[in-house]
């Protein structure tokens, strides 16, 4: 350490302000992106005047309630609402994964025919929002009978997170060196295990930066629950919020307390993620 | 373990000609080593072997076999990558184990197999630990640990040391060298390391543009090249060329002149040649010796490389270019100086102007003589 202080003498000098103005440009940037939350989660525990009248102070003992929570947890069906966007976003995020690596493997590993056709419609699919298509998704899913189902919100999610899913994993796959599957053929080992004991495991962090990427739009969309499952049965958390939502007049405190507890599954998700992500993109970035 | 024969091999890239009609034998046991430049199609021709590339046109039997488009686990062979190729999420245990358990052997034979391996190998502590917690060696080893577990007929190497330091490589070769006369296996064995090929090699193969140029045991290439391309690619420091032409053809004793005027003698059979034949000589660094009264030539030392036991003196001797000489270490030489050296005519050789080697007669060594 002596050593290098005695050639670099000028490092460390030079080494604060670099951080500082870094650190300074993060935090900015981090009060930018949790300023909306932070507000939704203190009004969240305030009473409907409080709200109104001081908006960004917190919580005191005058204006502190639960009656937003209660009204959310006793007075509608958001365990059920809650239920449903689980049980989609994780369908959906699981089988983007399974089918996007699938994918990412065949296209990056095997010539055959089409090959270059299938990957073109997978960059298309990045760049055509799926919305464009919502008139002929839905007259889709009335034909197989699939509207309000979660079956149908499962299946149009597929389709919108695997394109992205395809391309970044393809990169991933590119990365790997081929001797391991040759030497996992030499080993004769067949090409199903290959992609399954071999493949998959390397593709993990990978996997982990696109299960972020595709869970938090699927999470927070209101637009496919609202066309092609509106029933009681099947609304979404995004979906189950808006009937507190009215013509003209809104119920802000269970608003806002549905919101606060639509964040935790998602934080919770993303916490299970987030130290594969980390690895997934720096691994990514540094090789 | 078992036999390989190739059989006007060939393989074609789209259009490219890689490989042009390979015949080669291998016996039981034999550890044959293909060498050649980067870019000759040695490692191609591995990896026809290995399956993991489809022959274009040609027979491949292993043990009397042919086995032209059968996969690389139905040829019984197993290959080490240059690069080891371990996978990075299993221990050094699961490594060598996995082709066998995939294959669906009982656990018992498994971990038996797995430990005489790891023992045999001297790995047998490291067993626990991942890929990327080993040294280079150690992952060397694990490689080629996952190869002997399987038993294969045939074990292909593809220049399995050239990611070694330099001082590790040379004990590698020493193991691989023992563990080829323990295992008593048919080996092919790819790199562009000439000494590599003459420490290990019962056999070697060596190949151009994707040909092969000669096949012979070690000594035979280094005292009796076929062609000029061998002569230069066998031997260390390479061996010296310099333009002749023969001013007396001779079936014993050639006379030739180089382009400076100095006149040569050497033994060597030019009956098949006409006089004012240009030529292709070639010296050895180890051959010449600064006390020899044949052939002798003058010349002024550019540069000395010392070795220890031995240096290496670069000479300019004029018209002809520069010369290489290998000379004892205690040589008290330096740059500038002007001497004088020869060398004896039966060492020298000779190429005609295509590059095929003249016979040598009564050539300085104790190897036959040629084919």
């Amino acid at each position: 350490m002596k050593l290098l202080d005695r050639l670099m003498p000028s490092s460390g000098i030079r080494q604060v302000p670099k951080s500082v103005t870094i650190h300074a440009v993060l935090l900015a940037y981090t009060v930018i992106a949790l300023f909306p939350i932070i507000v939704v989660v203190i009004n969240a525990f305030k009473e409907r005047r409080a709200i109104f009248r001081d908006p960004l102070g917190l919580p005191d003992s005058d204006s502190f309630t639960l009656v937003g929570f209660q009204q959310v947890l006793l007075r509608s069906d958001f365990g059920l609402y809650s239920w449903n966007s689980l049980v989609v976003t994780i369908l959906a995020v699981g089988l983007v994964l399974l089918l996007g690596a699938m994918a990412a493997w065949a296209l990056t590993e095997y010539k055959f025919k089409g090959n270059l056709l299938i990957t073109f419609l997978f960059a298309m699919g990045i760049m055509i929002p799926i919305r464009l298509g919502t008139v002929s998704i839905l007259s889709l899913m009335v034909s197989l009978d699939l509207v309000n189902t979660l079956t149908a919100l499962v299946l149009v999610y597929i389709a919108q997170g695997l394109p992205l899913a395809v391309y970044i994993l393809s990169e991933f796959v590119r990365t790997i060196p081929k001797e391991l599957t040759e030497a996992a053929r030499c080993d004769s080992v067949s090409e199903y295990k290959i992609f399954f004991c071999v493949i998959l495991p390397l593709l993990k962090p990978a996997m982990a930066t696109v299960a972020v990427f595709t869970m938090i739009p699927i999470w927070n969309d209101l637009w496919f629950p609202l066309i092609l499952a509106p029933g009681e049965e099947t609304r979404t958390i995004t979906l189950g919020v808006q009937q507190f939502v009215g013509q003209y007049v809104t119920d802000w405190n269970s608003v806002l307390s549905a919101l606060t507890l639509a964040i935790v599954p998602v934080l919770i998700l993303y916490t299970i993620f987030s130290r594969q992500l980390i690895r997934g993109l720096t691994s990514g970035a540094v090789k | 373990m078992a036999s390989v024969k190739l059989n006007n091999i060939k393989k074609r890239f789209g259009d490219v000609d890689v490989l042009h009609g390979i015949d080669l034998d291998i016996k039981d046991g034999e550890f044959v080593v293909l060498i050649g430049e980067s870019g000759c199609g040695k490692s191609t021709l591995l990896r026809l072997l290995s399956g993991l590339e489809d022959i274009t046109e040609g027979d491949l039997y292993i043990d009397e076999e042919r086995v032209n488009g059968r996969s690389p686990a139905k040829r019984g062979i197993a290959m080490v990558f240059q690069s080891y190729a371990l996978y990075p999420h299993m221990n050094v245990f699961k490594n060598m184990a996995f082709g066998l358990k995939i294959s669906g052997k009982d656990k018992h034979f498994v971990n038996n197999k797995v430990m005489e391996a790891a023992k045999k190998l001297k790995i047998d502590h490291l067993l626990e630990r991942l890929p990327r917690e080993l040294s280079g060696g150690q992952r060397q080893r694990v490689a080629i640990g996952r190869a002997i577990v399987r038993d294969p007929k045939v074990f292909l190497f593809d220049e399995p040391l050239s990611n070694l330091d330099a001082s590790l490589r040379v004990q590698t070769r020493v193991e691989l060298g023992k563990l080829h006369q323990e295992l008593k296996a048919t080996v092919v064995y790819v790199t562009h390391d000439q000494v590599e090929a003459m420490t290990l090699g019962d056999k070697i193969v060596v190949m151009n543009k994707g040909r092969v140029e000669q096949v012979g045991a070690p000594l035979d290439l280094y005292h009796h090249p076929k062609t000029q391309f061998v002569a230069a690619f066998i031997g260390s420091p390479k061996m010296n060329f310099l333009t002749a032409k023969i001013s007396q053809p001779d079936p014993e004793n050639t006379q030739l002149v180089l382009e400076s005027g100095r006149a040569i003698q050497a033994c060597i059979d030019t009956s098949s040649l006409n006089k004012g034949d240009i030529v292709q000589l070639g010296l050895r660094p180890e051959h010449i010796a600064l006390e020899c009264e044949h052939n002798t030539v003058e010349g002024t030392v550019t540069l000395i490389e010392h070795l220890g036991e031995l240096s290496y003196l670069y000479v300019d001797i004029g018209q002809e270019g520069e010369m290489v000489l290998k000379v004892d270490g205690d040589n008290q030489h330096q740059a500038g100086d002007k001497i004088t050296f020869g060398i004896q005519p039966n060492r020298l050789y000779l190429f005609d102007h295509q590059g095929n080697a003249l016979t040598r007669v009564n050539a300085h060594t104790s190897a036959a003589i040629p084919f």
